[in-house]
């Protein structure tokens, strides 16, 4: 295995800048990685090998014609499918849009081209990122590189594997109710969910559009800030993204990386303290805070009374949005088209395309969907979800009036086998316990690796404000400063 | 009492397009009526008088400059149809014939 490979994003860019390795080295370290491993972790379902090598080389071409070129430049990067990128394949893990090519970048897309990172290739998800271990792939799971009869988490299952196994130093997740922090908490990387609003939108294949928001991947926390800085800030293609600067969370980072938390308040969030939670997992979070009293934090615990409600209102309100966002999938401007005989009529070719494109969880999210947006049910389930959704929000609000952030143990067990929890969906939806509130809330949250229970990687959330990402970087990188980061068992 | 019928779930993937199978029925109905009583706990919440949140950022009439900028062009547009004719998108017949 090549050194290169077992760097940190940061240290890479260094040598790359300071001539020391080439983009193109680096970029075919990490190729040569993804070919010898990816088969048995399957964390990619396209590697642009061609487009990664030709991108590097012009990386390496403006450093030598002397361009002053972003702190990022020449890292690889891995995308997670539900991305529009330009001329690459663009699923987001679904048979109904397999063999598309986007005729656009998605504006986080365009950002990381800017930077002049080097994409290599597409990573693994739940179709559409409905799902919580990679295993409504339509295109077969992803395997934890920690344990390869285990699975990675989801939505984002690819994308923290492909880091976690030395396959790529970042990538990008999305995080519509945990899709980027459960899978970092349970293969040992970082994963953080910027304020919603700070990342662009635009290109984003729809789920739930008031909960969508990409984020960075990466091994340590320092690499996700500077991963964080060039995909955040304001887009004028997404009418929901933040006009503000974007929160200074590299310098927020390189702070908390002192390992001093004096004068900070971390709230532990009490409804979330026990119940429903692996007794390893609560071990390792009670530890952690412990760890946090020592940096210097003062902590309290914090009642956030409706974060209970916050599962079920989650699942009436985004398979709602999927229902009329996956419309699109109409048989006509893309993807899959089944049945046009002649005889079909066009609503039974729809009818028949998405019966054959779409996977069961997709289809139980567009049914429930429909059922709560349904005249007879709107009031009850639906809206009564939106004003839950204020209550949370509240409960966040007045929860920051105590504290600076608020903490919880990322998700309730750590990675479970494969086959595990797909017999009964809502017990896949549990993975999401805790992750949730934030997305109907809309600030930014990270799960940070905390330590390990019987082998397998533990996550501390962390909870900010809205617009106070830097704040959540603080505690993660103090954390790691302390703990240490986790490496999986050679592959 | 299930939250959710069989036939219920049939008509609702009619409404959402889905040509599901007998053996999706079978399956979906007791699946969706799990879900369905779980989440209906939104329902133990006191919430009258609460205003619905529908949308975590408070943004109203957002505008751009209206400044002309390249879209893409009628074969981009066009690249990812499952078929095109004459420039357009070809869609299977809406009308049947003795219409």
């Amino acid at each position: 295995m090549s050194d290169l490979i077992k760097l940190t994003a940061a240290d890479l860019a260094a040598k790359i800048a300071a001539g020391d390795v080439s983009a193109e080295e680096a970029t075919r370290a990490h190729l040569d990685r993804i070919a010898e491993v990816d088969g048995r972790v399957h964390a990619f379902l396209h590697v642009d090998d061609a487009g990664a090598v030709e991108a590097a080389r012009a990386v390496d071409a403006r450093r030598a014609a002397g361009e002053k070129l972003g702190p990022l430049a020449g890292v690889p990067i891995a995308i997670k499918d539900v991305i529009a990128t330009k001329g690459i394949p663009t699923t987001a893990a679904s048979k109904i849009l397999e063999g598309w090519r986007p005729p656009y970048d998605a504006t986080v897309m365009t950002r990381i081209r800017e930077a002049g990172m080097v994409m290599l290739g597409k990573t693994n998800m739940d179709e559409f990122a409905m799902g919580s271990s990679t295993e409504y792939s339509a295109y077969g799971p992803t395997y934890n590189p920690w344990d390869l009869t285990r699975i990675p988490g989801g939505s984002g299952g690819g994308s923290a594997a492909a880091v976690a196994g030395y396959e790529a130093p970042l990538a990008i997740g999305t995080d519509t109710g945990g899709s980027i922090r459960q899978p970092g908490a349970v293969t040992g990387t970082v994963g953080a969910k910027p304020t919603y609003g700070g990342t662009s939108r635009y290109g984003l294949i729809a789920f739930s559009s008031s909960l969508d928001t990409p984020g960075p991947v990466a091994r340590t926390v320092l690499d996700t800030a500077l991963l964080h800085e060039v995909i955040a800030g304001h887009d004028p293609r997404d009418s929901t993204s933040i006009p503000l600067p974007v929160p200074d969370v590299v310098a927020a980072a390189r702070q908390g990386a002192t390992g001093d938390l004096t004068g900070v308040r971390v709230g532990l969030v009490k409804e979330f303290s026990g119940e429903g939670a692996e007794p390893g997992v609560m071990a390792v979070y009670r530890d952690t805070v412990e760890a946090l009293t020592k940096l210097g934090a003062e902590v309290v615990e914090v009642s956030c009374p409706h974060f209970q409600y916050a599962l079920p209102a989650y699942y009436l309100i985004a398979p709602s949005e999927c229902s009329s966002n996956l419309a699109r999938f109409d048989a006509v401007r893309f993807g899959l088209r089944v049945g046009d005989d002649g005889r079909n009529s066009l609503e039974d070719v729809m009818s028949l395309t998405r019966e054959a494109g779409f996977g069961d969880e997709v289809k139980r999210r567009i049914i429930i969907g429909t059922y709560a947006l349904s005249s007879g049910y709107y009031d009850a389930y639906y809206g009564q979800a939106q004003k839950v959704r204020t209550l949370i929000t509240r409960d966040f609000t007045s929860a920051f009036e105590q504290v600076d952030v608020l903490v919880s143990p990322t998700t309730p067990f750590t990675a479970f086998e494969l086959g595990a929890r797909t017999a009964d969906p809502y017990q896949m939806y549990l993975a999401d316990l805790y992750t949730i509130p934030t997305n109907l809330y809309g600030g930014p949250a990270i799960s940070v690796p905390a330590g390990l229970s019987d082998g397998l990687p533990v996550g501390l959330q962390i909870m900010a404000p809205t617009m106070a990402d830097d704040r959540m970087y603080r505690i993660a990188a103090a954390v790691e400063s302390t703990v240490g980061t986790f490496t999986p068992p050679a592959l | 009492m299930a939250a959710i019928s069989r036939e219920e779930v049939a008509h609702l993937a009619r409404l959402s397009r889905l040509a599901v199978t007998e053996q999706e029925l079978d399956r979906f109905a007791g699946q969706l009526d799990v879900i369905l009583q779980s989440v209906a706990r939104v329902g133990e919440v006191a919430a009258d008088d609460i205003p619905p949140t529908s949308h975590s950022v408070p943004l109203v009439n957002v505008l751009r400059e209206d400044v002309v900028v390249p879209g893409l062009t009628r074969e981009e547009a066009l690249s990812g149809a499952p078929d095109s004719a004459e420039d357009r998108f070809r869609v299977p017949q809406i009308l049947a014939d003795e219409e």
